[in-house]
């Protein structure tokens, strides 16, 4: 086991050089430029620019140069922003969109496996079909039309939560909306996925040996079944973590959450290089590490997965 | 009994989700209290993008000056209703006989955030750090059209020692300008012609405009300013004029999203609302805050003249003259709009909106036939470029359709991310491309000049005219008055009615929402800059 995990933990290493390295040299390849401008500027002052952030030197020597500083935690200046690096936006943003996607997911997984275990036990009945519906409209309705209406809702006709804004503005308050838009998706998946994988493992034979040896509902459905039917959920949950802190840009935008979601999609319009590579290098560790712990916890939960 | 917990289960866990909805509101009934008792004057308001810095030297947008007016002063500030020039740093100004030689005579109470106080030699080396090669302004071509030395020491060509600006004394500035330039005045409300802390910047480096390190001298001073956020301006407790300014605080939200800028100011988060998507713009035109005025910005098309079929001026002429500009305002954009004839918006005494052509359906069928394409047939495969955007598409889409009617041409529209239809535009990658621009300053020279002379860099369809350009230059050899603005007025009469280098669509009408019953001191201007050092509540 412990093998196993010192492998795989090596493996993320190349991983990330070649994340680094495909990224580094494709996001060159798109038209236009970090000081691309509708004013066009004069080609002396685009020679002074490009001098300033050595982007007149070869392409090899600005990778080897960038490889270099990465190696050494610093992801050098945003060319957009200029005031601050790349360091500071994602030391600012990175605890937001991560408080924001560590709620989401907690709930939706919290709720989404108890909803899909209420509607298993109560298959075909008013139960399961209320949940269900619930669920479908969860996967059914985008982000950017659930975030309007719970503002126009909450906010605009009711005036209980303020519309946009982060804690520091709203308090607690905050967060209420975001986390109702991001969450509601991955509840529905999660519900439906664990509402399967229930129905599925309370029909198996030890189900049905440990109901035969006359043991309690209770007892039999978090000893037996819960851990046997939360397998599909903790292989979605990898994916479905790192798919709700960087996804979270939609949500990110409309509540005006200063996370760092926005910067990852708007540094590819703005062709801001060095905000692109931070925010890559910062979801592509959050993704592998994910899959990652993923992996170790799979083998933890079913026994009949082998590390050897 | 099982159906029962379950049926409470079920209620339990929905409620559950909305929790912590009910323990907020106490909490924020707290803070209204606690904001009633206080009661700072603060003004919050939507300034668009995230500023990219707040260096006066770097920046470029409309979201940075904003900030801007609101951190420094340069010599001259804005009026708050006609944009004009007035006492700033300077507290009165000479020029000589011939116009070249300007003398600045700056306030003794003049002082930086920190009390160190301002000199005609810091307005040098402020001006003089702005221009350097190394520092890569943007805007440097404003100073370097204007100031004698300017343009050859921002090339890297001249030297910094000739650069014709220098302090007589402690409080006396003086520059001489290339040729009489009665825009000049206008010109240095912008920050191109800012005062620096130059004492703060070799003190702090690059962090210098950072919350605790920033020196400003302007209505208002720093307090914090956190990233894609807000930036939250008070006011200073050093500024000459401080008892003029009736503003506590002013908050800049940098809100990509006009649909929550929107619901932002209905829910009363924000005071002043700049922008509001077109779906909603008939329903927001009935709130009591809207209002609209002209704007100094222009929606045109520009031909790419480089290649066939728009280096014929008569395809250029006839694609003009088939559009019914009223109708596009009227139906498509529905701002209220007014519709544009020639490139330069009006501005009301002294430049008269120029009528350079006529709409005309039969005869724009003629030129087009008369260029060897009657009735559109045989005309190459063409589009209209445009920036994503639903007002840029919806225009697109109306143009589509009249060239198809009138003309009998089909072409093709075709949407790009910005940086994308950037490049392809300046690379003449086009055959026609939608534009905009907005006056840098109150004069006819910031359109004609920047968008339509053969050297700009903004002419990306390459229109080139020696009779344009001399006409150009002899307005720029005459001093302020009618003969110059005839001048003026000729040169867009030849390139819009004759030569019809671009295709203008409409002079914008900018609206905003500001309850005007609640604040004061807020003028709807053409350039849209709305000093906050004027704004009270009412």
């Amino acid at each position: 086991m412990s093998k196993y995990i010192i492998r795989r933990a090596l493996g993320l290493i190349p991983t990330m050089l070649i994340i680094i390295t495909v990224c580094f040299f494709l996001i060159r390849v798109a038209p236009g430029g970090p000081f691309s401008s509708e004013k066009k500027i004069p080609p002396q002052i685009m020679k002074n620019i490009e001098k300033k952030y050595h982007m007149d030197e070869p392409l090899i020597q600005q990778y080897g140069r960038y490889v270099v500083n990465v190696l050494r935690g610093d992801f050098g200046p945003s060319y957009k922003y200029k005031d601050y690096d790349v360091n500071y936006y994602i030391a600012q943003g990175l605890p937001k969109s991560l408080l924001l996607g560590t709620i989401s997911i907690l709930l939706a997984v919290l709720l989404g496996t108890a909803a899909g275990m209420f509607s298993a036990l109560r298959q075909n009945t008013w139960v399961d079909y209320t949940w269900m519906s619930f669920a479908v409209v969860g996967i059914s309705v985008p982000v950017f039309v659930l975030g309007p209406v719970l503002m126009y809702i909450f906010s605009i006709r009711l005036g209980w939560l303020p519309v946009a804004g982060w804690i520091d503005e709203h308090g607690l308050k905050a967060l209420v909306l975001p986390v109702l838009a991001l969450f509601y998706q991955y509840f529905a998946t999660i519900a439906r996925l664990s509402r399967a994988s229930f129905l599925e493992t309370i029909r198996s034979d030890y189900v049905r040996t440990a109901k035969a040896k006359g043991l309690k509902t209770s007892y039999i459905m978090m000893k037996h079944v819960l851990k046997g039917a939360s397998l599909p959920v903790v292989s979605y949950l990898g994916p479905a973590f790192s798919g709700i802190i960087t996804g979270s840009i939609v949500v990110e935008q409309i509540f005006r959450v200063p996370g760092l979601g926005r910067h990852f999609v708007q540094s590819a319009f703005n062709r801001d290089y060095t905000m692109i590579m931070g925010t890559v290098i910062v979801y592509s560790l959050i993704l592998v590490i994910m899959n990652f712990l993923v992996d170790v916890l799979y083998g933890y939960l079913d026994p009949r997965i082998s590390y050897s | 009994m099982k159906k029962a917990i379950l049926v409470l289960l079920t209620v339990a866990l929905l409620l559950s989700v909305f929790a912590g909805c009910a323990k907020d509101d106490a909490d924020d009934a707290k803070t209204a209290e606690v904001t009633a008792t206080a009661e700072p004057v603060v003004f919050r308001f939507h300034n668009g993008a995230e500023p990219e810095s707040l260096d006066p030297a770097v920046v470029e947008g409309v979201p940075e000056h904003n900030i801007h007016i609101a951190l420094f002063e340069g010599l001259v500030t804005y009026n708050p209703k006609t944009l004009g020039a007035e006492p700033g740093v300077a507290k009165s100004w000479e020029v000589s006989d011939d116009a070249l030689t300007w003398t600045f005579h700056l306030r003794d109470n003049a002082v930086w955030s920190d009390g160190v106080g301002i000199t005609a030699q810091q307005f040098v080396d402020s001006w003089l750090r702005f221009m350097a090669p190394e520092t890569a302004a943007v805007y440097a071509y404003l100073p370097a059209m204007i100031i004698k030395g300017a343009a050859e020491y921002n090339a890297g060509t001249g030297a910094a020692k000739d650069v014709a600006i220098r302090a007589i004394d402690k409080y006396t500035f003086q520059f001489e300008l290339n040729g009489p330039a009665p825009y000049a005045l206008g010109m240095l409300t912008h920050y191109a012609f800012s005062v620096v802390p130059l004492h703060a910047i070799e003190k702090y480096g690059d962090e210098w405009t950072r919350p605790g390190n920033m020196v400003s001298n302007g209505p208002f001073s720093l307090k914090s300013w956190t990233p894609q956020d807000k930036l939250v301006v008070e006011k200073s407790k050093t500024y000459w004029d401080r008892d003029a300014v009736r503003l506590d605080e002013v908050v800049f939200f940098p809100i990509d999203d006009y649909n929550t800028a929107t619901n932002m100011y209905l829910n009363g988060e924000i005071d002043w609302l700049t922008e509001t998507p077109p779906n909603q713009l008939d329903k927001m035109k009935l709130d009591k805050g809207y209002g609209t005025n002209a704007s100094f910005v222009t929606y045109y098309y520009q031909f790419n003249q480089t290649k066939p079929p728009f280096d014929d001026v008569r395809v250029r002429k006839a694609f003009t003259m088939a559009i019914d500009r009223q109708e596009l305002v009227d139906q498509v954009t529905r701002g209220g709009q007014f519709p544009a004839f020639g490139i330069t918006p009006p501005l009301s005494g002294l430049y008269p909106a120029v009528v350079a052509f006529e709409e005309d359906f039969d005869e724009a069928r003629r030129l087009l036939a008369e260029a060897g394409y009657p009735g559109g047939k045989g005309f190459p495969k063409s589009g209209i470029l445009y920036n994503t955007s639903e007002t840029h598409k919806n225009i697109a889409q109306y143009v589509q359709q009249k060239w198809s009617e009138v003309l009998g041409v089909d072409v093709q529209i075709e949407n790009q991310e910005w940086a994308t239809y950037l490049d392809n535009k300046q690379n003449q990658n086009f055959e026609v491309a939608r534009a905009g621009w907005q006056g840098d300053y109150v004069d006819p020279n910031t359109f004609l000049t920047d968008l339509l002379h053969s050297g700009s860099g903004n002419n990306d369809g390459k229109y080139a005219s020696a009779k344009f350009d001399a006409l150009l230059a002899k307005a720029a050899t005459l001093p302020d008055g009618q003969e110059r603005y005839d001048t003026l007025a000729a040169a867009e009469q030849l390139a819009i009615g004759e030569d019809f280098a671009v295709m203008p669509f409409y002079y914008y009408s900018k609206a905003n929402w500001i309850d005007k019953d609640v604040w004061g001191g807020w003028y709807p201007t053409i350039l849209d800059m709305h000093p906050f050092k004027h704004i009270y509540k009412k």
